[in-house]
């Protein structure tokens, strides 16, 4: 082949572009693939509880009763465990985790943040079972005798707080939640804050505001729906949680009627559950609590995912 | 902003008038810098916690039984052997799998994806991360367990790997999209094709960081039990190769001998659990830690 006709060819853009196709297209198709996945857990999850959605329709939702051998099967008392140690967990770790990426991001000197910053990213890779462990034979028994008595004696009166307290339950699964989405609070925020331009702290500085003025009225405002996002992806977190909260809270099928009771969310009943339900009505039925499960899920990620990104300015955080 | 700022300035005019104004907003300023500091220290309590106990626990129940022999029928001696050669089945075939997906599509979002596109993709792997790692057990189990009537370890490595592909994706587009500009285009000016560009320039350059972000991802994966709990089950024989019979793993051997009533095998799963720990630690100080010393590229 000539140099002249190869030139030609390069500059039309023929020639053997066969491999350039191939690896494209393939990269094509695997994102593609990917998207789809997220579509086939839907529709699967979907398909696969049917009889439970034909039998009870929404009522399962509120239905009360989990029953296999009289083929009732209710999501309530596995919706509220859920939401509510999902709440407690929120309503500990929030501002906990606010308060730990201000320090982070404002107060401390950097020798010291990098290596904070560091210490609590690891405690998001500590596995799930791992942390588990450690709440049934330590967090557990600790908190009964501690935090649990404590509260059940001075506040018992108030059915909320009514004992006795077991050590395993909603509120031991609360802690452990807090424990697993502080990570998660703590360093979306962290970036949401070192974020806020220099020019809102030193104007807020200008006028004579101490430190915290200018931490809470100049920077925590301009950063705050990267921080709803962020504790709201904690919240997400919290409601998928599956072995850590298998393992402290009792596993129970009821509404829980005070804060000590032991319970049951819908990841745990899942995993305590499904590899012995019968073909049929149950497993259906724990897919269908499945599906709610991904809708709460999907639909707690798609928003808080839009707040960071709005609060970022398009830059991504990896969670 | 601008209708508080008049207020505070004249508050602070006012607070050198009067004394105790500012030595009201002074108080305030220190108590609140006090509770963050509390906060952060509160917020580094329960690693430590958690590794010391592990260790405590776990350190004491390592033997070379534990790390030899398969559990017993009566739970007397016996060890995680199992647990251990599962782990070290299942996690590289999901690995095997996932690593190249993961990193294609990574190339797909920075290389070849218009920006609507990326941006579907980007959005799909970051919702397919919040998804609850069990429901992605729940997710495999309905077309690879059931329609075979079969828990089995092809099943497990499956889900380890659905769990890892958005993780190595995007640790592999914030790498490569770090890669200057004008490394594609010298590249591409010699006449070399777009491909072996991507291949042997871009990902080469990037290679330390994805394969950083790719043992993040099996760091992860070796440390998932929920969607294992119904894909490969758990096992107490010892299974090599048998990819298509369940298989246990460590994960799930921790969490199996946590629930029985017999202080021996309690004492296993701290021994398997301070195992895992070590692993998944050393893991990510290694890749992380390096950060520590050097300013991060962001």
């Amino acid at each position: 082949m000539s140099i002249e006709t190869r030139a030609s060819r390069v500059l039309s853009g023929r020639g053997s572009r066969l491999p350039d196709r191939l690896f494209g297209g393939t990269t094509l198709v695997l994102a593609a693939g990917l998207v789809l996945v997220l579509v086939a857990i839907a529709i699967l999850l979907a398909a696969s509880s049917t009889q439970t959605w034909r039998a009870f329709g929404l009522g399962f939702l509120t239905g009360t009763g989990w029953n296999p051998v009289s083929a009732v099967y209710g999501a309530l008392p596995f919706i509220a465990g859920t939401i509510e140690s999902s709440l407690l967990a929120l309503i500990i770790a929030a501002p906990l985790g606010l308060l730990t990426a201000i320090f982070l991001a404002e107060l401390a000197p950097r020798w010291l943040a990098a290596p904070l910053t560091l210490l609590i990213e690891l405690l998001a890779a500590i596995p799930s079972v791992v942390i588990g462990l450690w709440g049934v034979f330590v967090l557990s028994p600790f908190l009964r005798v501690t935090v649990e008595s404590f509260l059940v004696q001075v506040l018992g009166s108030i059915p909320v707080f009514a004992g006795p307290a077991f050590g395993v339950g909603l509120f031991t699964a609360g802690v452990i939640l807090a424990i697993m989405i502080l990570p998660t609070i703590v360093s979306i925020s962290r970036e949401v804050i070192s974020g806020v331009p220099s020019s809102q702290r030193e104007a807020m500085l200008a006028l004579g505001a101490t430190r915290w003025e200018t931490v809470s009225r100049a920077v925590i405002p301009y950063a705050r729906s990267g921080i709803i996002g962020a504790v709201i992806l904690g919240l997400g977190r919290a409601l998928g949680e599956t072995m850590a909260v298998t393992m402290v809270i009792g596993n129970t099928d009821a509404v829980p009627g005070s804060l000590f009771a032991p319970a049951q969310t819908i990841a745990s009943k899942i995993a305590t559950s499904f590899s012995e339900a019968g073909a049929g009505m149950e497993l259906s039925s724990l897919i269908a609590l499945g599906l709610v499960l991904l809708g709460i899920t999907l639909a707690l990620n798609i928003l808080a995912r839009l707040l960071v990104h709005r609060a970022t300015g398009g830059r991504r955080i990896a969670v | 902003m601008s209708g508080m700022a008049p207020t505070l300035a004249q508050a602070a005019v006012r607070d050198r008038l009067s004394r105790t104004g500012l030595s009201r907003r002074a108080a305030t300023d220190r108590i609140m810098r006090a509770l963050a500091v509390a906060a952060a220290v509160i917020s580094v309590l329960p690693l430590a916690a958690v590794v010391l106990f592990v260790t405590l626990n776990g350190a004491g129940a390592l033997s070379l039984d534990l790390l030899t022999k398969a559990p017993t029928a009566l739970g007397v001696g016996g060890g995680a052997a199992t647990a251990i050669l599962g782990s070290l089945q299942m996690v590289p075939l999901a690995a095997l799998v996932a690593i190249p997906i993961g990193v294609a599509v990574g190339i797909y979002v920075t290389e070849y994806a218009g920006p609507r596109s990326a941006s579907v993709v980007r959005f799909a792997a970051d919702v397919l991360v919040g998804v609850p790692s069990i429901l992605i057990g729940v997710f495999v189990f309905t077309f690879l367990v059931l329609p075979f009537r079969q828990y089995n370890a092809i099943a497990g490595s499956a889900a380890l790997a659905l769990i890892m592909v958005p993780v190595i994706m995007r640790t592999t587009e914030e790498i490569l999209l770090l890669v200057p500009r004008s490394l594609r285009e010298a590249s591409l000016a010699l006449g070399i094709r777009r491909w072996r560009t991507v291949l042997s320039i871009v990902v080469r350059t990037g290679l330390g960081g994805i394969l950083a972000g790719v043992m993040l991802a099996v760091a992860r994966a070796a440390g998932e039990t929920a969607p294992l709990l119904f894909t490969a089950l758990g096992s107490r024989l010892i299974n090599v190769g048998g990819f298509g019979q369940p298989m246990d793993a460590l994960p799930l051997f921790i969490y199996n001998n946590s629930r029985q009533p017999y202080a021996a095998l309690n004492a296993q799963a701290w021994g398997a659990a301070f195992l895992l720990l070590v692993f998944v630690l050393a893991v990510n100080v290694a890749v992380r830690g390096r950060s520590l010393f050097r300013p991060s590229p962001k």
